[in-house]
C-alpha cells in the first residue's frame, strides 16, 4: 500500500508532542493512550494518520510522491514495545526504565518529524543481524 | 523535575544527532576488501545497493542508481535483499539500508556509503572505481 510521506511525518510531530508532554508532567494515561495510537499504527490505522487525511491533508494539495507503507508501520510497532517498556517502568515505580524508554520512542518521533529519519526502521536490518544467518541466497 | 531534564537532553540529543546523522547519510568512505556478490559485475563497475523492506529511502535510492547505471556504459546496477544475503551484511557491516557498495570490474570495494547518496557523489565514486583499473593496468 502506498501513503502520502507527510502523513507519518505529521503523526511523529504529533507523537514528538504527546511523548514529551508525558517526560514534562509524568502522565502515564497520556503514555498507555500513545501505546494505544501505536498499536493502531502498527496495524495500519494510525489515528494521527487519519487526522492527517481529514483535515491537514486537504489544504496542502496532492504529494509529489507516494511512499510504502510499511517501514512506519513497522515503527509504529516499533513505538509499542517502548511504549509499553514505559508504562512497565511507570507502574512498578520503576522511574529510571519509564524515563528512559519514554525518552527512547522521543527521540525516534523526534528525529522522524524534524529530519525525516526513521530509527524504528532502521531497527529491522539490526534486530535482523542478530538472529541466527539464515540466507535464501 | 528529573522528567524536565530528561526531555531536555533528549531533544537537544536529537537535534545534535540529527544534523550529524544528516551530514554523514549517503556519504562515500573508502572501504577495503572484495566482495563475492555470486552474481556478474559489470564490465567497468558494479553499483551494490542493499535495501530491506522496512526502508523508506531505498526506493529513492534505486532511482538515482539505475539512472546513473544507465548513464554510464558497462557499469551494472545490483540490489540485494539484505535479509537473503545477512552474510554479506555481517562481512561488510551493513548496518542501515539503503547501503552501497561501489566496485570496481574485480569486485574489489572502492567505496561505501550508508543512507540514501546524492547523484553527484555516486558519480564522482564511479569515476574512481573505474579510474583506479586504468591507473593500475598503466603501471603494469
Amino acid at each position: 500500500m502506498q501513503v502520502d510521506p507527510r502523513g507519518p511525518r505529521f503523526g511523529a510531530a504529533v507523537t514528538t508532542l504527546v511523548l514529551a508532554t508525558v517526560l514534562a508532567t509524568g502522565a502515564t494515561w497520556l503514555l498507555a493512550l500513545q501505546a494505544i495510537v501505536f498499536a493502531f499504527g502498527a496495524f495500519g490505522h494510525p489515528p494521527y494518520g487519519l487526522f492527517f487525511k481529514r483535515f491537514v491533508r486537504p489544504r496542502l494539495g496532492p504529494p509529489q510522491e507516494l511512499e510504502d507503507s510499511r517501514p512506519p508501520r513497522f515503527a509504529q510497532g516499533v513505538g509499542i514495545l517502548f511504549a509499553v517498556v514505559g508504562l512497565i517502568g511507570f507502574s512498578l515505580g520503576i522511574i529510571p526504565l519509564a524515563l528512559g524508554a519514554t525518552a527512547a520512542a522521543l527521540l525516534a518521533a523526534f528525529l522522524n518529524a524534524a529530519f525525516g529519519f526513521c530509527l524504528g526502521c532502521d531497527m529491522y536490518l539490526l534486530i535482523r543481524r542478530l538472529q541466527p544467518g539464515r540466507n535464501y541466497s | 523535575m528529573t522528567g524536565f531534564v530528561v526531555l531536555a537532553v533528549t531533544l537537544a540529543a536529537g537535534t545534535l544527532g540529527g544534523f550529524l546523522l544528516r551530514a554523514r547519510a549517503g556519504a562515500f568512505r573508502g572501504r577495503d576488501g572484495a566482495m563475492d556478490l555470486g552474481e556478474p559485475l559489470g564490465e567497468r563497475a558494479t553499483l551494490v545497493q542493499f535495501s530491506t523492506a522496512f526502508c523508506q529511502p531505498c526506493r529513492a535510492t534505486r532511482r538515482v542508481l539505475a539512472e546513473v547505471a544507465g548513464m554510464v556504459p558497462g557499469v551494472r546496477h545490483v540490489e540485494i535483499d539484505a535479509e537473503s544475503r545477512l552474510d554479506l551484511v555481517r562481512a561488510h557491516d551493513v548496518m542501515r539500508t539503503p547501503t552501497v557498495f561501489v566496485l570496481d570490474k574485480d569486485g574489489t570495494i572502492v567505496k561505501k556509503a550508508s543512507g540514501q547518496p546524492r547523484k553527484a557523489d555516486v558519480i564522482a565514486a564511479l569515476a574512481l572505481a573505474v579510474d583506479s583499473r586504468s591507473q593500475q593496468s598503466d603501471g603494469m
